[in-house]
């Protein structure tokens, strides 16, 4: 099937509109089920026990008393997990983070677990498990684990990336370079040079829904799973792969998903209640508390970044250098490698180096979380930008079109870029009456960008047309905000038909092949690709339906607005046939109607936003409000606009949370000071002010339609356009994220005595 | 012939080089050279290399051609949220 | 443990049921009876997805005892369409696109009724500070702020 992906111009009647989605009415009504809203007859209740030290090894678990309790169905540890990873280091890593194996690696890492059959069962169960630990020496601030002498995670790490194999092992993974040019030189070049070092917490995706999943493991291995995630299809194979089972023989049904943000790519403790319902014998319901949720699942890396860039009088930057270190919790990560290639990309730059530093520390897993990696990079190097611009004497948006990448510069991670956005938001900033508006007192104003990939990925969809002529789409990418509404329009808009005639739902493992999970903003991209593929197909089919009916070669038949015509003089006469009357004929001219997909939607392309904010900060407390905040972005073509500007702001709002507030403590103990939304505060609606959105639309010339992935970028700028409005406002540069009331009044106060 | 440069960390795991010429018409041939050449390569292989051609990032579509005077780059792979 | 007996009234309808003295309304209410409209995002009353109306009073399920609502009206998701019809706020929800992974939703709904209950034209300011117990991840809270003006309006106009 030759489906050919490129952007051709054309004049939509569906896409752009805004209707209303398909799984609202649930919604609202209270209907829809999550991850934990199905039950299943006999079901137990399934519980973790989690290590309370940072760094323990385990030296025997003692489950009989556990067992005898009555009401307990099975109790299980690491040793009812084998390993089935056949030397794959990734998945021997997921593997060891569901169930501790040797080693509790971080607080909150769990060690064994329990099926019961109710919830108070279960937590007694737990109380009567006996794990016997020597505590370890541990770590878990990002610059303590890469000194010298630091506690030791795992000690057969030994950095890979230097020139040379280290002779010691140490909590540092990988290194990794990217750049151009000669820095050095570059900064020979510089009359202005700034220079600074800046840290970022670790915060949590925060998604409202904690993970929950219904797991049914059979006598005859096969196994049924419930469970909401970003992926069923992704869980699905590592799922089989840590049971050692065919994947086909496990079937997975996603829920509706409460928010994921990156933190629902990953399983948990879907494994582990496979395992207990295989041992129970009974399906087992496991569903996270919030306190799990924060300890064992999820966090983005805590950072520690110095940042130099050198810029003539001009205003031209001559050098710009990034050396980053990020925390990937206990297990090897690429978080540190993608900050580094995402750090200048917004920039055409003749000298660019960036150096990342993967480390480990006694932390849960890094998870990716929206656009992970990048915004920690774009604080550092947009609050030095910001710094240069005043040094220059320049406007900070004048500064940034001066250096902004174009089409034709070498990225700062390497490729030469194609048609790119970043020039038109700062264009589009420029000019935005947000940035006239006039400001008060203890008030200011800044600006920031961000960049991120978009993935495309493995996607398959089957199109149906029924003999009533409306049709059921069937996708395979979990809709996380709206998607299946995006992905009816598509098909309408393909196929020329009402909205309202197409239902989307998302099918389970057993019912559509393989698709990639939804991340890296690729669910509207890759699914509406597939989309219009599939409804091409259906198309072709139709129109040889109605060259049958017609008695006509199928060459002769067009397919315009929804309807099958016949060309060409001879066939004057035919008038149309509408896709309904084909679907109603189909009985008897063949059979069911019906167009699949099956492709790898690659050429996603880069996106770039530029956030404007207005902060006031409050001199005596060191509160931080924000007061205004405008998102600029390029979505390629926004398919329903409303949910595209929900995206913006939930990336925004997500941002703004971090920049501020958001962050894990740490006791000296290791332990996670703060695992509940009471401690750990995510923004609610009185922090927040309405947030404008502006969407650009510059087609993407990789997918018929234009569309680009338009979910994760938005994130990016927001702690940067912060930390520069409070460096406007109170003449303070905050380097340390979250600029939370304490750390923004010291830096108040040193100011006033400095 | 196509010049492919080696990004971030697959430098090193191909013995320090950056740059290498190599004879391939797709991503899949291409692999299959590096694999053979520098088999230090094949986990990262095995992981998953991203490939940009001409400024466009290619994950999975390994039958993609390679036009002979493309710029291509050779990327980890990364992960989304 | 014995169980208590509880007889109340559920969106109008009388429901009994027997529970333990330590179990919380939510977990009857999803757990026993079915409705799982309320959600439960942190059982420590800090998200407000559970929130349910509690003799006209807003409350948070997951720190409501099953037993406590003997003899009282408890008012639920599931108890805001009349049939087909849905609530001004369902439908404005719809419209703006208050959702996206909608699992804050139902507590948003409850919330945003009891407000407009007691202040029926609300300011931005009051909407914002009357719904800041309730968490959403999802939509920076924009859409659901414009959805109850507009549902304030479409109530007063009613
Ligand atoms: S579950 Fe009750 S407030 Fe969060
Ligand atoms: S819509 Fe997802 S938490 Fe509100």
């Amino acid at each position: 099937m030759n489906f050919d992906p490129r952007y051709s111009t054309r004049n939509f009647t569906a896409v752009g509109t805004r209707p209303i989605r398909p799984d609202g009415i649930d919604k609202v009504t209270g209907r829809a089920r999550y991850g934990a809203d199905f039950n299943m007859a006999g079901q137990l209740v399934g519980r973790i026990l989690r290590s309370p030290h940072a760094h323990a090894k385990i030296k025997k678990i003692d489950t009989s008393k556990a067992e005898k309790l009555p009401g307990v169905k099975a109790v299980i540890t690491a040793a009812d997990l084998p390993d089935h990873t056949n030397g794959d280091a990734a998945m021997y890593d997921i593997l060891d983070n569901c169930m501790a194996r040797k080693k509790a690696l971080y607080d909150g890492h769990a060690v064994a677990a329990v099926a019961a059959i109710d919830a108070r069962t279960a937590r007694q169960a737990l109380k009567l498990i006996e794990v016997d630990y020597e505590v370890l020496a541990h770590v878990t601030d990002v610059d303590e684990a890469m000194k010298h002498g630091a506690p030791l995670i795992n000690d057969a790490v030994f950095t890979e990336g230097l020139e040379e194999k280290p002779v010691k092992p140490s909590n540092v993974t990988k290194r990794s370079q990217f750049g151009h040019g000669d820095v050095h030189a570059g900064f020979g070049h510089a009359d202005f040079v700034v220079e600074r070092s800046f840290r970022t917490e670790q915060t949590h995706q925060g998604y409202i829904e904690p993970h929950a999943c219904v797991a049914s493991a059979n006598a005859d291995g096969t196994a049924d799973l419930w469970v909401c995630t970003q992926g069923h299809f992704v869980y699905r194979q590592h799922c089989a792969q840590l049971l050692g089972m065919d994947a086909s023989k496990l079937r997975v049904t996603s829920s509706e998903i409460g928010g994921g943000f990156g933190g629902k790519t990953h399983v948990w403790a879907e494994p582990v209640a496979l395992a207990l319902s295989r041992k129970a014998g009974r399906p087992v319901k496991l569903v996270m508390t919030r306190d799990e949720v924060f300890r064992a699942s999820g966090p983005t890396s805590a950072t520690s970044i110095d940042v130099r860039i050198g810029a003539r009088k001009d205003g031209t930057i001559t050098a710009a250098e990034a050396t980053l270190r990020y925390s990937c919790g206990p297990y090897a990560g690429s978080w540190a490698e993608v900050g580094a290639m995402t750090s200048f990309a917004c920039y055409r730059l003749e000298n660019v180096k960036t150096v990342g530093y993967e480390v480990l520390v006694n932390r849960p897993k890094t998870a990716a979380y929206r656009a992970p990696s990048a915004p920690m990079a774009a604080f550092a190097v947009e609050s030095a930008i910001d710094e240069l611009a005043k040094m220059v004497g320049m406007d900070p948006v004048d500064f940034r079109i001066k250096n902004a990448a174009q089409e034709g510069t070498r990225s700062s991670y390497g490729p030469v870029y194609g048609p790119i956005g970043i020039g038109p938001t700062l264009e589009a900033v420029k000019n935005h009456p947000h940035m006239k508006a006039p400001l008060g007192k203890n008030q200011g104003r800044g600006m920031a960008c961000g960049f991120w990939f978009n993935f495309g990925g493995q996607t398959c969809t089957d199109l149906n047309i029924g003999m009533d002529g409306s049709v059921s789409l069937a996708v395979g990418t979990i809709d996380v905000g709206g998607s299946r509404a995006s992905l009816s329009l598509i098909a309408a808009e393909e196929l020329g038909i009402a909205y309202e005639h197409v239902k989307a739902v998302v099918a389970d493992t057993s019912s559509l092949g393989y698709n990639d999970m939804t991340d890296g903003s690729r669910g509207t991209f890759s699914t509406s690709m597939a989309t219009i593929s599939a409804a091409r197909n259906a198309i072709r089919t139709l129109r040889e339906r109605a060259a049958q009916m017609w008695d006509i070669s199928v060459d002769d038949v067009a397919w315009e607005h929804g309807h099958a015509v016949a060309r060409g003089e001879k066939h004057g006469n035919l008038g149309k046939l509408s896709l309904k009357e084909i679907a109603a004929a189909s009985g008897t001219t063949g059979g069911p109607i019906a167009g699949h997909s099956e492709l790898v939607a690659d050429g996603a392309g880069v996106s770039f936003a530029t956030h404007i904010c207005d902060i006031e900060v409050d001199p005596e407390t060191g509160a931080t409000r924000v007061l205004r905040y405008t998102v600029v972005q390029d979505a390629g073509k926004a398919v329903h606009p409303t949910y595209v500007e929900g995206q913006y702001q939930g990336g925004a709002a997500q941002g703004i949370g971090w920049a501020l507030n958001e962050e894990y403590i740490y006791g000296k103990d290791g332990r996670l000071q703060n695992a509940g939304f009471l401690d750990y505060r995510i923004p609610v609606c009185s922090d927040l002010p309405m947030i404008d959105t502006q969407i650009l639309e510059i087609p993407n010339p990789n997918h018929p339609y234009g569309v680009r992935g338009v979910g994760e970028t938005s994130i990016v700028p927001p702690l940067a356009a912060i930390a520069n409005a409070l460096s406007n406002a109170a003449g303070v540069r905050m380097t340390h994220i979250p600029m939370s009331p304490p750390r923004v009044l010291a830096a108040l106060e040193a100011a006033r005595e400095g | 012939m196509v010049e492919v440069t080696l990004w971030g960390s697959l430098g090193r795991a191909a013995g320090g080089t950056n740059k290498l010429d190599i004879e391939a018409k797709d991503i899949r041939e291409l692999f299959r050279k590096l694999a053979e050449q520098h088999p230090g390569l094949q986990p990262w292989i095995d992981r998953g290399i991203a490939v940009s051609i001409d400024g466009t990032i290619y994950r999975d579509t390994w039958s993609k051609q390679l036009p002979q005077d493309a710029e291509i780059f050779l990327l980890p792979r990364l992960a989304g949220g | 443990m014995a169980g208590v007996a509880v007889s109340t009234t559920i969106n109008g309808d009388s429901v009994e049921y027997l529970c333990q003295p330590d179990e919380t309304l939510l977990e009857v209410l999803r757990d026993r009876l079915g409705l799982t409209g309320a959600k439960e995002g942190c059982g420590t009353g800090d998200c407000g997805a559970c929130s349910v109306i509690l003799d006209g009073r807003l409350v948070c399920s997951c720190l409501v005892l099953g037993a406590e609502a003997e003899g009282r009206q408890v008012e639920t998701v599931e108890g805001m369409a009349h049939g087909e019809q849905l609530h001004p706020l369902q439908q404005k929800f719809l419209e703006h696109a208050a959702l996206q992974c909608g699992i804050c939703t139902p507590g948003f709904l409850i919330a945003a009724k009891d407000l407009l209950a007691k202040n029926p034209s609300p300011t931005e300011e009051e909407i914002r500070f009357g719904l800041a117990g309730n968490l959403c991840r999802c939509t920076g809270y924009d859409k659901i702020v414009r959805a109850v003006q507009d549902a304030a309006n479409m109530m007063r106009g009613a």
